[in-house]
């Protein structure tokens, strides 16, 4: 699951019948900082989110499985949940790399 | 599965069914030596895992459905444990 931005929306009147009724958010994909990593992409919307909002998106199969009544759909990305408070601690705070041997956690 | 290392946490107060009742927390990817810190995701927690816990992470549909115990979740990360320790005998 990762950040998108939603940015717009698309609309398409002939399309796979079983995609009826849903609606389709123009997204950009962003980081935990949210910076964008990648080219904007088109993602099935089941939580009314509006342009500019902050989202929580998933890939793959558990994409379709969001959809409200078919979730057997060609669908690869749905917004699932829309973000009202985000709190992420900077990098340097946390030490990321592995090391050689044993290294305990707690 | 995935190590990584907690770093934030989401609050949605609108999400999908399937994400109730359970923290949202940010996850990185623990690294090589010398790589970039990049590919950070979400995951559902399932352990109680907090800030700067060192987790393992399940970054798969099937796994993820049996932990939650919902046969058509719509998850795909979970948090399944919290790592006490780590034994690498040979890096790269």
């Amino acid at each position: 699951m990762i950040f998108g931005r939603v940015k717009g929306t698309a609309v398409c009147t002939i399309k796979y019948p079983d995609l009826r009724g849903m609606t389709f958010q123009i997204v950009e994909p962003l980081n935990k900082h949210l910076e964008p990593t990648g080219p904007l992409q088109v993602a099935v919307d089941v939580v009314q989110a509006g342009p500019g909002d902050l989202c929580v998106m998933v890939r793959s199969r558990e994409a379709a499985l969001a959809m409200r009544e078919h979730t057997f759909v060609p669908v690869d990305l749905a917004l699932v949940g829309i973000v009202d408070e985000l709190q992420v601690y900077p990098d340097n705070d946390f030490e990321f790399t592995l090391k050689k041997g044993l290294v305990h956690y707690t | 599965m995935i190590l990584g290392k907690v770093t934030g946490t989401v609050v949605t107060t609108i999400s999908h069914p399937h994400y109730k009742n359970r923290r949202l927390l940010v996850v990185q990817p623990l690294i090589l030596p010398g790589d970039p810190t990049e590919g950070d995701f979400l995951a559902l927690d399932n352990t109680h895992a907090g800030v700067g816990d060192t987790v393992l992470v399940v970054d798969e549909g099937n796994g993820a459905r049996q932990v939650l115990n919902n046969p058509d979740g719509c998850v795909r990360s979970v948090i399944v444990g919290i790592v006490d320790s780590l034994q690498i005998a040979e890096l790269k």
